[in-house]
């Protein structure tokens, strides 16, 4: 099976990738190995003054000047570095090892204890924390290390906040559940499970409680609270710098540099730590593509035309072709099925076709004819006028169409406004017309409604009552129906043809369900690695398949005739499909086809099949001839081993 | 449910399972996730569990699994009570009783190699070292693996291989009862039939017990000997999987049955004119009445007796159904599409 991917070992960690992070980590360990060894190698003792040279700027004697006494800055700064390093890796110690704890048991037990726990941190979050230090000083004295122990207890009930969420949803993961049906104990499913996949957030958040400690650490030391004379601190020797600003400002540069670098280092390593944000977003295209096809080499004789793509590609920029040559016709009121496995393409054909493609990915070639217009990688702001009012669409996940923060109101008058230019009231009157032309009895109390408040057929319906405020000639429905139940599928199927009825719009269904397609659909194409390899009308293409792919998808299909006996095993189709950029010269589906022969190693046209139709198999005139049957599995046959990776 | 008196105990036998999320009055007063319900599973046998999102399918599964303590019931794995073993005693029957989720994306820590997934398992059964290895090994290949799959992450498997990969760690110790949570449902077409061959294959040759949970009857209809059909934590019907699809006796088994699309477009046609003419209406989010039945507002047969008492269990034909007007459906109802 070519699907297993070579192995790509990262060895070095990502954080260390970016320029931040190797500042950050770098200087970091800079800082407290040179601070802790700073007795051994620096030219002054701390306390060393030279009376002479007092408030020097930098000289070869004194690479970083002298203060007030004459000491040696270089030496101070340097061996100041070892306390608040250390003070605060101590507080980050205590404040996860009071938080970690608190967070994973909250997160397994739940219910009370979380509660409780959640109260607690609470509290602890309501105390001042500055007036608490300063008494912490006052009651055990000028004693850094304790001082910081008391404030990682109250940093762990901010760890806690943050951090709790991050402990829950890490606990969704099945593998959990696996680990403990397996009779894993709860402290060994934490330590190997839970933590593990906690392990970025906490780096990050330990990165920016580290610097908060540096600044602590060192502000108290501003105060008078930190190492007692000679002894040197960064916050200290600020202090006294500002002191004598006026006699020699350069004191300022040392301490003020060696300490601000440490905190961004330990920022900029929290930042390096937390990687890119999110997912790169969705950047319509903004060059005009030269386009090969003319508009005048339309089919003929086709009067209600509504959409024409030819030879459609589209590549990541840089990259791989995702879909090559697609060619379709949609007419006026016709749904047309765009079927296939996942990573065929599908979406991003449809996507193409509302110029909504992510970012660096692009339509290479071709022409996409809407209503005689040329709108294959138009520019945005023509695209837009299209967009919503023409070409509408609505996605698998119906809660991605609305936003959780404005009720159903909100969300379909404004665009009803913006599409048809209507007031205020006007267009609350069309949105519950809308509301009840997909199926919502009681249209009012929706309206007040926020999605969270909808289950997910309802959400579908509203989410189809919004795709039709600019009363789109061509719905794109991108698995409308794969997250719901079968009976809510059937209602949303019925309700699709209903609006088809009504309205005389076209419909693009993409889908995974050749039920579905069987249900709704006028005509079909299956995709298969970037291509169309079999189209035609629903019933020719479903009842008698031309294309082995299609033979084989029907075949994997459990649903059965009601009275026919049930298969012993399915047919199920070997290996994967393979990913883009891997595609076999020739037919792209041979290395998984029972009907591979030499000569589908070569490229080839596709062949006219059904009434106006086509299949993308160069045997498939042979194999109507001899009748051949895609040839389910024998019993066992799913226990022998495949073959190794290539 | 009760089959022939047998020698050997059932694989696996439920009775009057109950499972109400969250304690507290206030979990009191929401109808529990699971309410009243029974059932066994032969060695051998699969049990298809069908039912909207949120009927309790999942949550049966968890109870059986101790991931979710029953409220009230018992289970029995082979004859022993089960129901509140401790997590010592799970070890053991963790080994006889294992789990295969829905997601293969979210079920393998990806942050261990396949190897390390399987060992950590054997490891709690006292199994280490290059014996752990060589079973691992075993085990991949008879769910069709190459065995240098052990060596790898997770990420370089597709969706179908990593669903076998989480078969491989559910049969590594070897069990005779696995609760499979829809898992076909995450898998595309081509894929979700190797791996059903390959379940059907695994249990008749190991003999194993399935509990097989799926939305998808025409999955089940494949897999299945027998199905529970289940709404809002209650058995609506029981009975073999060929009496329940093609001769639904309940009126939610007949939406169910007549919801379910077939890629035959001329058939499809008639399935859809029959779906059509049922009128059952759409789900409300209110919760039913917990005296009466719990799909009344939705049926179009429901009437004073349908909202005033729970209608129990009872035999007809080969099928247990738990509806007052089960005697009309088929009969008088639904009626001929127009
Ligand atoms: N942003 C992207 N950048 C690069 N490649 C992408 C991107 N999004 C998707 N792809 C690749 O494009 C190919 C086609 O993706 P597409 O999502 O259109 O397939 P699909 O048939 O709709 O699959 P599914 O049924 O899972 O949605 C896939 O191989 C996918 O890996
Ligand atoms: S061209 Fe050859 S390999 Fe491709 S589908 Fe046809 S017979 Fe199979
Ligand atoms: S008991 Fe009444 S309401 Fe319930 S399913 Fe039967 S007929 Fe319908
Ligand atoms: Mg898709």
């Amino acid at each position: 099976m070519s699907s297993i991917r070579q192995a790509k070992h990262q060895r070095i960690p990502a954080f260390l990738r970016s320029w931040g992070g190797v500042f950050g980590a770098g200087w970091l360990i800079f800082m407290f190995l040179a601070s802790i060894t700073a007795r051994w190698w620096r030219p002054y003792d701390v306390a060393e003054q030279d009376l002479i040279a007092r408030l020097q700027g930098p000289s070869s004697e004194y690479w970083l000047g002298t203060d007030a006494v004459g000491r040696d800055l270089f030496s101070r700064v340097f061996t100041a570095g070892a306390l608040p390093l250390q003070a605060s890796a101590v507080m980050v110690l205590v404040a996860f090892g009071i938080g970690l704890p608190l967070i994973l048991i909250a997160a397994e037990r739940g219910g009370r204890v979380e509660e409780a726990i959640g109260r607690f941190a609470e509290t602890i979050m309501s105390l001042p924390s500055t007036v608490i230090l300063l008494a912490a000083i006052g009651a055990i004295g000028n004693r850094i290390y304790p001082v910081m122990m008391i404030f990682g207890l109250l940093v762990s009930a901010a760890l806690y906040r943050i951090l709790i969420g991050v402990a829950k949803s890490s606990r969704q993961h099945l593998y959990i559940d696996a680990a403990r049906v397996d009779g894993m104990g709860s402290i060994r499913v934490n330590l190997a499970h839970v933590l593990p996949s906690m392990a970025r957030p906490i780096a990050v958040q330990a990165a920016i409680v580290y610097a908060i400690g540096l600044l602590i650490i060192n502000g108290l030391a501003f105060l008078g609270f930190g190492p007692g004379e000679p002894q040197p601190s960064w916050g200290f020797m600020i202090k006294d710098a500002s002191d004598n600003i006026f006699n020699s400002p350069w004191m300022m540069v040392p301490p003020g540099v060696a300490l601000s670098l440490t905190v961004m280092a330990a920022n900029a390593l929290a930042d390096a730590l937390a990687g890119p944000l999110g997912i790169p977003e969705y950047t319509p295209p903004k060059r005009r593509r030269t386009i090969s096809a003319s508009p005048a080499q339309q089919s003929e004789g086709t009067d209600n035309l509504a959409l024409s793509v030819r030879d459609l590609s589209v590549v990541v920029e840089g990259g791989p072709t995702l879909v090559s040559g697609i060619s379709f016709d949609l007419r006026q009121g016709e749904v047309m099925g765009l079927v296939g496995e996942s990573g065929c393409g599908k979406t991003m054909t449809a996507r193409s076709l509302l110029g909504l493609l992510p970012a660096g990915v692009e339509v290479s070639s071709g022409s996409i004819i809407w209503q005689g217009r040329q709108i294959a990688g138009l520019p945005e702001r023509d695209a837009i006028k299209i967009r919503g009012r023409e070409i509408a669409m609505i996605s698998q996940e119906p809660m991605v169409a609305l936003d959780p923060l404005f009720s159903v109101k909100s969300q379909l008058t404004r665009p009803l406004r913006r599409f048809r230019g209507v007031g205020r009231r006007e267009a609350r009157r069309i949105a519950l017309e809308l509301l009840r032309q997909v199926g919502i009895v009681d249209a009012e109390r929706v309206l007040r409604c926020y999605p969270h408040q909808l289950s997910g057929g309802m959400a579908q319906r509203v989410a189809i009552a919004l795709a039709l405020t600019g009363s789109p000639k061509l719905l794109i429905a991108d698995e409308p129906t794969t997250a719901l139940d079968v009976t809510v599928q059937a209602e949303i199927l019925s309700l699709l043809r209903a609006l088809v009825a009504e309205t005389g719009m076209s419909v693009l269904l993409v889908s995974h369900d050749l039920g579905v397609v069987a249900d709704i659909c006028d005509r079909i194409a299956v995709m298969y690695s970037g291509q169309v390899v079999e189209a035609g009308t629903v019933a020719e293409v479903l009842e008698d398949p031309y294309h082995p792919y299609t033979m084989a998808l029907l075949g994997a299909n459990p649903h059965v005739a009601d009275d026919a006996p049930e298969p012993e095993r399915l047919a199920a189709i070997s290996g994967s499909v393979p990913p883009p950029g891997n595609w076999p010269e020739g037919c792209r589906f041979a290395d998984r086809c029972q009907f591979a022969a030499s000569e589908c190693s070569v490229a080839f046209e596709p062949e006219p099949a059904h009434v106006d139709g086509m299949s993308l198999c160069i045997r498939t005139g042979e194999l109507r001839r001899t009748g051949a049957q895609w040839a389910p599995e024998h019993r066992g046959a799913e226990l022998a081993v495949e073959s190794e990776a290539p | 449910m009760t089959t022939t008196v047998q020698s050997n105990p059932p694989a696996i036998e439920v009775h009057d399972l109950v499972v109400r999320y969250g304690g507290g009055r206030r979990a009191m007063k929401t109808p529990p996730a699971v309410d009243g319900v029974c059932f066994d599973i032969a060695p051998g046998e699969t049990l298809g569990l069908v039912g909207e999102s949120g009927s309790g399918k999942s949550t049966i599964g968890k109870a059986l699994l101790g991931l979710q303590p029953p409220t009230e019931g018992t289970i029995w794995l082979h004859g022993k009570d089960v129901t509140t073993a401790s997590l010592k005693e799970r070890r053991t029957l963790a080994s006889e009783l294992r789990v295969v989720f829905q997601d293969p994306y979210s079920s393998l820590n990806p942050a261990r190699r396949i190897g390390q997934t399987l060992a950590e398992s054997l490891r709690l059964i006292g199994i280490k070292g290059d014996a752990a290895r060589a079973r691992a090994i075993t085990t991949l290949e008879s769910v069709g693996l190459p065995s240098d799959s052990i060596d790898r992450f997770p990420s370089q498997f597709s969706g179908g291989q990593r669903q076998r990969i989480a078969i491989a760690r559910a049969l590594v110790r070897d069990p005779n009862v696995l609760v499979l949570d829809e898992p076909v449902s995450a898998l595309d077409l081509s894929t979700q039939a190797q791996v059903l061959n390959l379940l059907a294959d695994l249990r008749d040759e190991h003999k194993l017990a399935y509990l097989f949970i799926a939305h998808d009857l025409g999955v089940v209809r494949f897999l299945a000997h027998r199905v529970v059909v289940l709404y809002r934590g209650q058995v609506m019907e029981s009975g073999p999987v060929e009496d329940v699809t093609s001769r639904p006796r309940h009126p939610y088994s007949v939406a169910l049955t007549a919801a379910a699309p077939v890629p035959r477009p001329a058939e499809q046609i008639d399935r859809r004119a029959h779906r059509e003419a049922l009128s059952v209406g759409s789900a409300s989010t209110a919760p039913p009445d917990p005296k009466g039945c719990p799909f009344a507002s939705r049926c179009p047969l429901a009437d004073g007796q349908c909202h005033a008492e729970r209608p129990m269990l009872r035999l007809i034909g080969g099928q247990r159904v738990a509806c007052h007007h089960a005697e009309q459906v088929g009969v008088t109802w639904p009626p001929p599409p127009n």
